[in-house]
Order: structure tokens, then sequence, then C-alpha cells
């Protein structure tokens, strides 16, 4: 401790030059902060996906229906506890901007199935028994500023005209990973009220009773289903969120190579001003060890200031992408796996700034302790 | 007691004997140190001169465990620095020599409280002990309102008392001044040798110095010169005798 306010003059003797330094670790930091977002969200809830769940899906294509008869022989399959279903609606709220995820779901088997979302009991009894009534993630009712009670209306695009819902209840996810961009309504408001595609459903997600069941269950639902007019394609939930987030490509590879790329100029930026502050410095540092300061401790100096600034600028920048992740998701809920920026990314971020920042100081804090203090005497 | 003829009974501070220093610079060899016998008693001032090149700064490197010898020896206070590793000479330097250099060297982003105590960070002493030892110094150099400036606030004579206080804050076994007085103008520099003076003969410092400049070196008990690597004679000066 005695020594910091040795590296802190040191660090603000040139003051711009480490603002520069510390604001490229700041820039760096929230663009991981974000990046990790992304990534989390375009992997579709994967992350955030049961294990306990399997999706079954038109084994033509996911936007071709399944039949609604399907929920009773799904529920005589050996192995399940519980099933539900869902359909997608796609309907806009004010204008073509306002789009965000709407599903029409069986309200009481959904909720029993997705035990992740937090609803006051209160709330819930609205839910079940108001036919027009939605629950609202907690994300998507701030974005829009709604609140319990209100008349929401929204104009379909797959089932056309003006549709109104009550916002009986509001729901908070049980872990950060879990999106509350969307909002679920009743599947009979929507079976009453649509012009076509009545008897069907968008897919069905089964609960199992043994998570290490699903291949086994999977292959029976296929097989029960084989050679109908409609048949199926079963998956674990998160092999289902994987293949709908590889849609949008390899997001994945995309992200890794942005951050590696950003990392590695950041190494450089801040070896750079490292090297740069070692070298005016090596009078001063012939100085201290003329006077008994060891190359341990003239190399820990050097390498403490690097980890400063780096310290620094990291957890500014972490700090402001986690604050930007908390406003929402800002695609409106296109990122179906949140976006969040989970405390372990962040300790992860943490842990790459303070390995970027050492390493960036350890070749000047090296020829630091080497420095030959008749050498660098001579030199002043 | 100065001698530089090797025949000192080994009872001195310290003691140099057949003290050789080569570099090589290409494929030419230069010889800066020959070798050298130096005696210095506790309480002496020693003043060396000699042209340029003569090895007077060499010498003062060789005498604080900045560099090592071609071959001889240097024992201070029973200690042989010359058989030291870098690590105990290291320690060694702090607990036993102040330096005192032509260009100050101060550390610019601190204030000379700072800098002055910059070699107590080395120690166990605590905060407040550390501020008494810095003000104590500080007072002997009479900068005591001068605590909170940093160098570039300061005159060049002061920055050289901040640099002297810096020296002998950690009550140091011997000076080494290495052309003390040479950046500074005439008055400055009559100021700063009195200062050295009096820490030779009012607080019992022994110190050695390098200087191109007579009046300096008057001050000096002994005078003695370096010309080829080699210490020719002492010379009586004002302040003692060889």
């Amino acid at each position: 401790m005695k020594f910091l306010r040795l590296i802190w003059a040191n660090l603000v003797r040139k003051k711009i030059r480490t603002t520069l330094t510390i604001g490229s670790f700041v820039v760096a930091l929230f663009l991981y902060g974000l990046l990790v977002a992304i990534r989390i969200g375009f992997a579709g809830g994967a992350d955030a996906a049961g294990v306990d769940r399997l999706n079954v899906i038109n084994k033509t294509s996911l936007i071709m229906p399944l039949p609604f008869s399907y929920r009773d022989q799904l529920k005589q399959t050996p192995g399940i506890s519980g099933v539900t279903f869902a359909t997608w609606f796609g309907g806009v709220y004010q204008d073509e901007r306002n789009f965000f995820p709407q599903f029409a779901v069986e309200a009481e088997s959904w909720l029993a199935v997705y035990a992740e979302y937090v609803i006051p009991t209160e709330q819930r009894r609205a839910f079940l028994q108001d036919r027009q009534g939605c629950l609202v993630g907690r994300s998507l009712a701030k974005r829009f500023g709604w609140k319990v009670g209100d008349r929401v209306p929204l104009r379909g695009t797959i089932w056309t005209g003006a549709w109104e819902f009550n916002v009986s209840g509001l729901f908070d996810a049980a872990r950060p990973e879990v999106g509350t961009d969307l909002m679920l309504f009743r599947y009979d408001y929507l079976e009453e009220r649509r012009q076509f595609g009545k008897g069907t459903v968008g897919w069905y997600v089964v609960k199992l009773a043994n998570p290490d069941d699903a291949v086994k269950v999977t292959k029976i639902i296929d097989d029960r289903f084989a050679n109908s007019p409609f048949e199926t394609l079963t998956q674990t939930e998160k092999a289902f969120a994987a293949s709908f987030a590889k849609q949008m490509g390899n997001v994945e590879f995309l992200v890794i190579v942005i951050g590696t790329v950003v990392f590695f100029t950041l190494l450089l930026v801040a070896g750079n001003t490292m090297a740069i502050a070692v070298r005016e410095r090596v009078g001063e540092l012939a100085v201290l060890k003329t006077i008994g300061y060891s190359d341990l401790a003239v190399l820990s100096l050097v390498l403490v200031e690097a980890l400063l600034i780096a310290g620094q600028g990291g957890v500014l920048g972490l700090a402001l992408a986690k604050a930007f992740t908390l406003a929402g998701d800002p695609t409106g809920g296109m990122l179906g796996g949140g976006f969040t920026l989970p405390w372990r990314s962040l300790g992860i971020g943490l842990a790459l700034t303070l390995a970027v920042g050492a390493a960036a100081g350890i070749l000047p804090a090296v020829s630091a302790m080497r420095l030959r203090v008749v050498d660098a005497l001579r030199r002043v | 007691m100065v001698r530089v003829d090797g025949k000192g009974d080994g009872t001195g501070l310290i003691r140099v004997r057949n003290l050789d220093k080569q570099y090589r610079r290409g494929s030419e060899e230069i010889h800066v140190l020959q070798g050298l016998n130096l005696d210095v008693d506790k309480g002496d001032f020693v003043a060396f001169m000699g042209p340029s090149g003569s090895g007077k700064t060499t010498l003062l490197n060789l005498l604080g465990g900045l560099d090592l010898p071609t071959a001889g020896t240097v024992n201070v206070a029973g200690d042989e620095i010359t058989a030291m590793s870098a690590h105990k000479l290291t320690r060694w330097r702090a607990r036993h020599v102040g330096f005192v250099f032509q260009m100050y060297n101060l550390i610019p982003v601190l204030t000379a409280f700072q800098n002055v105590e910059l070699p107590l960070l080395l120690t166990k002493l605590s905060r407040a002990e550390r501020r008494k030892h810095v003000e104590t110094v500080l007072a002997v150099v009479g900068l005591s309102d001068r605590m909170d400036h940093y160098p570039r606030q300061l005159s060049g004579g002061q920055e050289q008392r901040v640099a002297i206080a810096r020296a002998i804050v950690a009550d140091p076994t011997f000076l080494l001044c290495d052309e003390p007085t040479g950046d500074l103008d005439r008055k400055s520099a009559g100021e700063i040798m009195e200062l050295l003076g009096r820490l030779v003969h009012e607080h019992g410092k022994t110190m050695l110095m390098v200087s191109h400049d007579p009046r300096a070196a008057e001050r000096a008990h002994v005078v003695l010169h370096l010309d080829k690597g080699v210490l020719v004679e002492g010379t009586a000066s004002a302040g003692g005798e060889a």
C-alpha cells in the first residue's frame, strides 16, 4: 500500500495518455459485454432451455402447424409428465417497429411446464379467468410502459384485424438468462377468433419425467407420428434453441473472432503505452534501483501500474455494458435468449482485462527489471 | 586517515585493494581503473578530481555497489561488497549508501517530501515514523517550507538539497556525490558545499565526492587525483590533511 502513491503519481503523470489507454479498455470491455449479451441472445435461449423439456415441431418446417389432437396422444406417451403447446401470433403494437414475440398458449399447462416464469398468484389467477387476458414479461412491460389492468391492442399480421388483450399480470424470470421480452395470451382466444388454422397449434412442449430419458422419448414420439400427414421432429429444447439460432448464421464464431481481434488490438495499444511509459522513465527507475529498490520491486511497480490501467478501464467498460443490458433488449425481443450480461461473464471479462493488462505490462516490466543502473544513469 | 598506497591497517571504513575495471568497446579493451588502492576512515571527506574519462564516476559506482570490478576487492565496514550477489548488494546499498547526483535525479511527479521518503518505503518504519524522519532531514537541508513543492517548483539548488535529504534520510554509512555542484550556479554551488561540509563536520558523515570544481574540492579533507585509472598522491586541503 505504501507504494501506491508512487504508482498513482506515475499513472497521472501523462493524464491524456493514461485516459486514452483506460478509454481503450472501456470501449473494448463495453464491446465485450455487448458481444456476450448478443451471443446469449442469439443462442436463442439455449442457455435458458430446460434440460427436461422436448420441443415437438412439424417435421416439414417450424412454420407448419401440428394438429391439436396430438395433445392427448402425447400425454399418453410413457416418460412424459406434462404437455403444453404454443402458437406464434406475429402481431404488431401501434406500428411495425414495435415488434415483439407473442405466443398463444394453453394457459394452465404452459405455466406448469415453464416454472421459470415467476408470476404473483392473484395475477396468475386473473389470467386463467380472463379469456382476453395476457401475461407480459417485465422487460417488455417496461419498454411500453404497460401495467396490470391496461388494455393492449395488437394488429394481427397472420390472423389479420385488431386484437385486444387485458394485461392480467407481469412475469419475471427466475434466472437471468431467461428473457422476459415476450407476451403470452390464451390459445382459446386465438382459436375463437382466427379465420383459419383452427384445430392446430404451432408446436408442442413436453416435460420429461426423467431428463435421462430424452433420447428414448424423442424416438417414441417421432415413431408414433411417422407416416402421418403431420410427421413430427422432436428435439431437446436446447437443441431446438441452438438450431433456431443457427438460422441466423454462426453468431458464436463471429462473436469469438470479433472479441479476439478486439482484445489483441487492446493488448497492442496497452503494451505500446506501457513500453513508452517505461522508456521515458529509465532514469527514474535507475535512481530507484540505486537507492535500494530490488529488481522485483521495480518489476512489480510497472506491472501494478499496467494492471491498474487495465482494471479501471475494464471495470468501467463492464459496468457500462451491464447498465446497457439492464435497459432491455434493444431489438425488442428478437434475441430469443434475452439480452443479459450474467455476473459470470462479468467475472470472465474482468479476468480477461487483467490478463491483457498483465500481458501488456510484463515486457516493459521485465525490461525495467533488467535495467543496468550504470548504463541508465549515464543516459540521464 | 586516507591512504592510496594499499598499506592501511584495515581498520578503516572503506578498504579498496587492487581494483581493476576494464571495458570492451568493440575490439578495443579499455582499462578504466588499474590496481587501485584506497583506505578511508569514518568521517572522512574525500574529493576525487581528474580529467573526463579518468574513471572518477566508475570508481564511485564500484564503491556504491552499482557496478562490479574486473578484479580486486571493495570492503565497506567489514562487508566485502565485490563478493555479494546482486540481490544482496541492492539491500546493502539501501542500508549503507546515500547517492547524490549532478542532475539531482528527483522523481518529477513526487513532491519534495515524497522524494525524500522513497528510501524509507523500503524500511519497516511506520508512516508516522517516516514522516518524522523526512521532516527532520528536510529541516537539516533548510527546506521545511518546501515539503509539498514539486521539483519543477524548486530552484536547482533547492532540488539538490532535496536530493541530499533523500541521500541521508535512511542514515547511510557513507555518501557518494557525483559532481553535486556541476549543474549549479556559483552561489548555489557554494551553498550545497556548505551543506555537505556541515553533514561531515556536524553530523559525522563520511563522504566521497567527484568534482571538477577546485572550489568544491577545497571543502574536502583530502583531494585525490585520478589519472589514467590510477589514484595519485593525496593532496591536503583546507578542510584536513592526507
